[in-house]
């Protein structure tokens, strides 16, 4: 079973916290759109990524309703989780049951009906481009890093779920590389909306959502105005990153030259 | 009055869909909610001190909680009508796997948790084979995969039992299940509701004090260790 083939999905205007009415006219969202959600804790971020997670009707907090291609989506693709054209990533996403990821992976294209025998083996492959901690099909979900559970998770929405739309709730702490998640994501047409708090992931979208009070504050769209911020704030992280893996491989880390 | 009976294992999250059930209908009727449980129950307090709705509870003790929940059904409805109540929410214990406490004239409503493992549905199949709706609560906890293969099991015990994923916590994806609890009917006649389903014996040799061991020393109702039968899917 594969997901329908969607052209967009629009987010209509609800209300915010104290009542007042959402100032955008609609928001758009097709095939590699990169966008991030940002705002203080409690401003209404997640409210918002499952506003399109449930597809919402105006039967939500926030009262905002969710159009696919413009209409109304019929009830399949609303409630049947193997239809659905999107898959949400958590924070608190996991794969619960004790299995090999062979088995987790075999289950999961077992569920689609998938025929292609070599999707497991594609799909680990693409979680390790994701991660420096390599994967192993033999490896057991539940002893999975962090990192490599977000690496595996976000290859199987992508490989597996087929999913033209994916959600990210604030997973990128840590552990997987942001840049190949998002160039990987982007090549192959998909739609991603991140939660984030993360300086990077944010700059490397094209459209930045504000929020504050449970409503969208305001849309900002850079268009290359940060990039030299961007070049800036990723030679740091790359100074953080070569320190983690100092760190980890038991170094001491000196000032300059020192080590 | 609509009767609206919740069943599903403990914890699994049965009073969080009914609070999002009343927070969703308490400004157009009256709810009244009954909690049965065997020790110690707190739903009625919470609930009652949450929405100012009248609540009770009725401990089953040495009784088995479902059939307690059989025995007093028709004083609750009574009690629920006399106090003008719209709809009368009645909860479960949720302990007995094999119970089935949904009756005719109700919407019959489990709660099922997506972290008890991809093959709990199979575990607990009579409480979802007669129930109308199967609400799977925690479905953000858990992975694409195990949404969507927890969904085909349920499938497997119960072919046509309306499937609701949810966080209940949030009440994201409960419009299905309003909607559900919107086109119930009413109680037509209180005096002629039956379960839909046939409750385990609840009298054996054991239950009479009986100690020994092994069918071979009782009588009536007996099992061999082969002779576990298949799921029990309503009669």
């Amino acid at each position: 079973m594969e997901p329908r083939a969607i052209a967009t999905i629009t987010v209509l205007p609800g209300k915010a916290r104290d009542g007042s009415r959402e100032t955008f006219e609609k928001i758009t969202i097709q095939g590699g759109d990169m966008i991030s959600i940002v705002g203080p804790t409690g401003s209404g971020k997640t409210a918002f990524i499952n506003d399109i997670e449930v597809f919402a009707w105006e039967d939500t907090v926030t009262g905002r309703t969710i159009l696919v291609d413009g209409e109304v989506p019929p009830d399949d693709i609303v409630r049947d989780p193997a239809r659905k054209p999107i898959a949400l990533i958590t924070q608190n996403t996991k794969c619960l049951a004790d299995l090999m990821v062979r088995e987790f992976l075999e289950m999961h294209v077992k569920a689609r009906k998938i025929a292609d025998e070599s999707r497991t083996e594609s799909t680990i492959a693409l979680a390790n481009e994701f991660t420096g901690e390599k994967i192993a099909e033999s490896m057991r979900m539940t002893a999975l890093s962090g990192g490599q559970t977000r690496a595996l998770l976000i290859a199987d929405a992508i490989a597996v779920s087929a999913a033209p739309i994916i959600l990210l709730d604030e997973v990128e702490s840590g552990g997987i590389f942001k840049e190949k998640v998002i160039q990987s994501l982007k090549s192959k047409g998909k739609a991603v909306i991140f939660v984030t708090h993360d300086p990077i992931l944010a700059l490397l979208t094209d459209r930045r959502i504000v929020m504050k009070n449970g409503a969208v504050e305001k849309i900002i769209e850079p268009e290359g105005r940060e990039d030299e911020t961007l070049a800036e704030i990723s030679a740091m992280d790359a100074v953080l990153s070569s320190m983690r893996e100092r760190l980890r491989a038991g170094d001491l880390l000196l000032r300059r030259g020192g080590c | 009055m609509k009767l609206l009976i919740f069943a599903g294992p403990p914890s699994a999250g049965k009073t969080a869909v009914v609070r999002q059930v009343i927070r969703q209908f308490h400004g157009e009727l009256k709810i009244a909610f009954l909690k049965i449980d065997v020790v110690r129950a707190f739903e009625d307090e919470e609930l009652s001190r949450e929405f100012s709705i009248p609540a009770r509870k009725v401990y089953s003790g040495d009784m088995c909680p479902d059939h307690t929940g059989i025995m007093v059904l028709r004083d609750a409805i009574t009690w629920a009508e006399d106090l003008g109540a719209g709809m009368l929410i009645v909860e479960s214990a949720g302990l007995c796997l094999r119970c089935t406490p949904y009756t005719t004239q109700a919407l019959g409503i489990v709660t099922l948790s997506a972290v008890g493992g991809v093959n709990s549905p199979l575990k607990m199949a009579p409480m979802i084979a007669l129930a109308d709706i199967a609400v799977v609560t925690k479905t953000d906890l858990i992975s694409q995969a195990e949404k969507e293969v927890f969904r085909e099991k349920v499938r497997v015990v119960a072919p046509s039992v309306d499937i609701i994923e949810t966080n209940a916590i949030q009440g994201t994806g409960l419009r299905y299940l309003m909607k559900a609890i919107h086109a119930a009917p009413e109680i037509n006649d209180p005096d002629t509701i039956v379960l839909r389903g046939t409750p385990p014996l609840g009298v054996c040799t054991i239950c009479v004090g009986k100690k020994e061991i092994g069918w071979q020393h009782h009588f009536g109702v007996v099992q061999n260790l082969e002779g576990a039968d298949d799921l029990y899917r309503g009669d």
